[in-house]
């Protein structure tokens, strides 16, 4: 204990980016020692050197740029499909009873539900293509971005509502000016939630469906046993979420610098 | 949904005003899932939609009672239950003293805290291969997979609540001369608990859609698998049946797991 706090000390000393990237140094290390140990096979366990060279000969084939892009079409197009969706219902509903009614108890029915045992109803409607792909992906991201819009707009102070009333704003107005403007931290909290649904069902429905993109490229990989292919396709699959996900947070930031302000 | 849900009496007294009586509000509550349920009825009836792409639901309520009564039913559901119960305890545990014990123990955060951030955002699906590479196509890989899946956002939640915990109450039992083990045991896993029980809600969710979809792609048992051998032979009904049944199962479990947690924070108020 004594000598892995002293060594928590050095590493503090040797600068953030040093001390952040080390235990990731650490694990790549230990994944490429342990595979060539011997202690498991090559099948079981490719050393992360095969598996990079298996990733660098994609990237030169072409198929990496090809499986990525595909992927990437699914993930957004379903994510801005719900996040649009997701805003206009979100909106009816805070602003219309009969829309509040009919939509609160299958919103609040749908959200906790597994959708996608509904995979194989969509593959019956919509085929085996991207249409079926798509939709499977919004209908599941859409959830958090719904009940996001209509949280942030219960929420937004009284008090601003009267104001921007007071000084004449019609509904529309009031909605585009003050309601979403002031909820926009919660829904993009909302957003947030949504995109990692996404990508996870659009691995899922790849794998399930075939047709490129990575969650495919995997499954037929696993398919003919091979082994470096299903673990080149999960270091693609992390580096691809975790990018995204770092963008969507900077993205965030930019988007709330002038909410931060404004609140100041 | 609570937040939607406590302006549903605004809503239902909007839409009809005047007095309702007690018994008619859940019923006004839940009627727009009966009209859909109607319409679904009318539609594949009144042949609106083809009845094999959307088999009418009585015909699915009785496609379900046949698979209950072969048992067929009951014997994936156990399966895909203990599987899913399986991973997720696993993963509470374990996504539990990680939290913990990164919060209360600077070197392991150090340790740790980058990996967790580098594998958090992993669309963890894509974890189902490897898991069969590693295990098969049976009960094992199901459990590793939902137990590496769900762990995260348990560890997540209990690393944030007890970073939270306050810190008088900390030095006042230091100074009642608790030893460490004991501060954690009585005063940081008591304040990382509400947070941790939200990640365990959002692993909870995670689980059952890990589940469903590594049994729609690689199982031989289990209700994911009970839906796609059902409808590989086309027997939708059925299908629809085993369809309902686990979007019930998913949204049943989130409702007792609240009730549960409600139940057992009272303390706190």
């Amino acid at each position: 204990m004594k000598a892995l706090s002293a060594i928590g000390r050095a590493l503090a000393r040797a600068g953030p980016i040093v001390l952040r990237a080390s235990p990731i140094l650490a694990l790549c290390a230990a994944w490429e020692i342990f595979a060539r140990s011997g202690a498991v096979t090559p099948f079981m366990l490719p050393p992360l050197s095969d598996v990079l060279a298996r990733i660098y000969d994609d990237a030169v084939g072409g198929d990496l740029f090809l499986n990525t892009g595909v992927t990437l079409y699914r993930a957004l197009a379903g994510f801005f499909i719900a996040v649009a969706a997701g805003l206009a219902l979100g909106m009816a509903m805070s602003r219309n009873a009969l829309a509040r009614w009919f939509f609160d108890p299958i919103i609040s029915v749908g959200f906790p539900m597994p959708k996608i045992a509904f995979l194989p109803v969509v593959i019956l409607w919509l085929g085996l293509y991207d249409v079926s792909k798509i939709t499977m992906i919004a209908v599941d991201a859409v959830f958090p971005v719904v009940t996001a819009v209509i949280a942030g707009i219960q929420g937004v102070e009284k008090e601003l509502v009267w104001s921007a009333r007071n000084m004449g704003a019609k509904d529309r107005e009031l909605l585009w000016q003050i309601l979403l403007p002031a909820a926009l931290p919660q829904i993009l909290t909302g957003m947030q939630v949504a995109f990692p649904i996404a990508l996870i069902v659009a691995v899922v429905v790849e794998m399930a469906m075939g047709g490129y993109g990575l969650g495919a490229a995997m499954m037929q990989a696993s398919r003919f046993a091979d082994s470096r292919g299903v673990f080149a396709g999960i270091v693609e699959i992390a580096v691809v979420g975790y990018v995204l996900v770092k963008l969507m947070a900077m993205g965030r930031r930019r988007m709330l610098l002038w909410h931060a302000e404004a609140g100041a | 949904m609570t937040d939607a849900g406590a302006t549903d009496a605004k809503a239902a007294k909007a839409i009809s005003p005047g007095k309702i009586p007690e018994l008619m509000k859940p019923l006004l509550r839940y009627a727009p899932l009966l009209i859909l349920a109607l319409a679904w009825e009318a539609s594949s009836r009144l042949g609106l939609v083809s009845s094999l792409a959307l088999p009418p639901l009585s015909e699915v309520a009785a496609a379900w009672v046949d698979l209950a009564r072969s048992g067929e039913l009951e014997s994936a559901a156990a399966a895909s239950l203990y599987r899913g119960g399986a991973g997720l305890a696993l993963a509470v545990i374990v996504g539990g003293a990680l939290g913990i014990g990164m919060a209360s123990w600077r070197p392991l955060n150090l340790m740790l805290g980058p990996l967790v951030e580098l594998f958090y955002p992993m669309p963890k699906s894509a974890l189902i291969p490897v898991t069969v590479l590693w295990l098969g196509f049976g009960d094992g890989s199901k459990i590793l997979l939902i137990f590496l899946g769900c762990m995260l956002p348990v560890t997540i939640g209990a690393y944030n609540g007890a970073r939270g915990s306050d810190r008088l109450l900390m030095w006042s039992a230091r100074s009642m001369g608790a030893s460490r083990l004991r501060m954690i045991w009585d005063v940081v896993m008591p304040s990382a608990l509400p947070e941790m029980l939200n990640g365990v809600r959002t692993a909870l969710a995670l689980s059952f859609i890990l589940l469903v979809s590594s049994e729609l792609i690689a199982a031989r048992q289990g209700l994911g698998y009970l839906i796609g051998s059902l409808g590989a032979d086309g027997s939708y009904e059925a299908m629809f049946a085993v369809v309902l049944t686990v979007a019930m199962l998913g949204f049943i479990a989130d409702r007792v797991y609240l009730a549960v947690v409600a139940r057992a924070m009272r303390w706190r108020q």
